[in-house]
């Protein structure tokens, strides 16, 4: 047998399985590779001799105390689920941070002023930043809806082409559907059922083929329309720009705020 | 170190903080963050940065804790958060040195050499103690020489004799590739470190704290 290079060596020593039994008979009979891996073994003993600095007696009551506030800021950690798995691949990061200050927002606006105060500061902040994310989803769904509901066949068109409508109702069921399910495990009630409802709208223009006649366009718009979806998405954005105008801080702040949003 | 619960498993300390008794997590934090500091310590090289991995880690333990639920081992799966963070860590300021080197050549921070409380015990000759000083700063260099992942993957196999497949997940990779990483690692390590290789015997009477 050849020597053992210095590859096969390190997996020796690491406990490679593989070429196991010849690797040890070759060394048996090798002084020069039992040498060379002596010297990688000093390598690895180099390392162990690496210091690493006592954090001291009391450490972990240190980490507990630095940590244990952190926690408590922490309290509306049922959303975490919201950043995990397959909701997060369909809506994105971004949507799910959103959605979770903006429920924040809500469930501190329904504690004790004394809870509420506590908690306030980066909450408020992001809460703001979150009622501008969905009242953005419902203000999405609704151009959808509205460009539908307005759209009139031309005479004699036989195809009518809703592929644009279609494709952004196929991201906004997503996007909905975490909304819907974050509302109902948080206890709101009404925005879930607003919610399913348009869910079920959008769903509905989400299977739709890409080319709909005059016939099943018709029968869609009546659908939209039947389920009033239209005005009550409206009546929710509106409550939502309410709180949004309700929570600014600061005239300061709220102009450049609006500024960041406008761009948005 | 345990003062909510000597007899609390681990296992019941996660069921009775997500129930919601917030303070029992203090009993894996107290079980655990030594073990995390020192892997973090030997990922990042230098203290305040291995505290912050561990902050770090033990809050996001908290925030993902039911997603732990049916996991074997409290102990590996926050260690495993912290070794992901300490990655990142890793990456982000190997590309910001990367940056500032460009510029103005090698930042020099790191690991804290203090070879006084390292050898406390042993009572060390001042000519081992320079031996030990300068076998450390050199595994300093070696070690800050190495890519995030190389690092990574020779602290979490050597040190922490994590399995290849627990490493492999940390790095976003696969075994064989993985094994490879350690492999470079290695090679590199010891390329840096041979020239001191008559300062081995040094090296092992020098020991470690943990």
């Amino acid at each position: 047998m050849n020597h053992l290079n210095e590859e096969e060596l390190i997996a020796y020593r690491d406990g490679e399985e593989k070429g196991r039994a010849e690797a040890a008979a070759h060394l048996g009979e090798c002084p020069e590779c039992r040498k060379e891996l002596a010297r990688i073994e000093a390598v690895f003993a180099a390392l162990d001799a690496m210091p690493v600095p006592d954090p001291g007696a009391d450490y972990e009551r240190r980490v507990w105390q630095q940590l244990e506030p952190r926690l408590r800021e922490r309290r509306a950690r049922w959303w975490e689920g919201l950043f995990e798995g397959r909701r997060l691949a369909a809506v994105g990061a971004m949507a799910a941070l959103m959605l979770a200050a903006y429920f924040i927002g809500i469930r501190v606006g329904r504690n004790t002023p004394g809870d509420a105060a506590r908690v306030a500061g980066t909450e408020k902040v992001r809460e703001r930043v979150l009622v501008v994310a969905v009242g953005e989803h419902l203000g999405k769904s609704e151009m959808v809806l509205v460009e539908l509901s307005n759209t009139e066949p031309r005479k004699g068109e036989k195809l009518i082409n809703i592929s644009s409508e279609q494709k952004r109702a196929q991201g906004l069921v997503e996007e909905n559907r975490l909304y819907r399910q974050t509302a109902l495990q948080e206890g709101d009630q009404a925005m879930a059922s607003t919610l399913d409802e348009l869910e079920r709208v959008l769903q509905d223009i989400a299977n739709s083929p890409d080319e709909v006649t005059p016939a099943q366009f018709e029968s869609l718009q009546k659908r939209i329309e039947a389920k009033g979806i239209l005005f009550k998405v409206r009546v929710v954005n509106q409550d939502l720009r309410e709180r949004e105008k309700n929570d600014r801080p600061s005239p300061t702040q709220g102009n450049s705020e609006t500024k960041e949003r406008n761009k948005v | 170190m345990e003062t909510a619960g000597v007899e609390t498993s681990d296992a019941e300390a996660v069921e009775r903080t997500l129930a919601g008794a917030r303070d029992t997590y203090r009993v894996l934090v107290e079980r655990h963050s030594r073990n995390v500091f020192r892997m973090a310590y030997r990922m990042t090289g230098n203290r305040q940065d291995a505290e912050e991995v561990v902050q770090e880690a033990f809050l996001r333990g908290y925030q993902k804790l039911r997603q732990f639920q049916g996991q074997a081992n409290f102990g590996t799966w926050v260690y495993r958060i912290a070794a992901n963070y300490a990655i990142d860590r890793l990456r982000t300021k190997h590309a910001e040195q990367s940056r500032r080197q460009v510029a103005s050549g090698p930042q020099e921070d790191g690991l804290e050499i203090d070879p006084l409380m390292s050898a406390k015990d042993l009572a060390p000759s001042p000519e081992r103690l320079a031996a030990s000083a300068q076998l450390a700063e050199k595994m300093k260099e070696a070690l800050d020489a190495l890519s995030p992942a190389e690092r990574t993957a020779i602290v979490m196999r050597h040190w922490e004799g994590c399995a290849i497949e627990e490493i492999a997940a940390v790095l976003k990779s696969n075994t064989n590739a993985t094994k490879n990483t350690v492999f470079r690692a290695v090679a590199k390590l010891r390329k840096a470190l041979e020239p001191y290789a008559g300062g081995m015997g040094a090296a092992r009477a020098m020991g470690s704290e943990s």
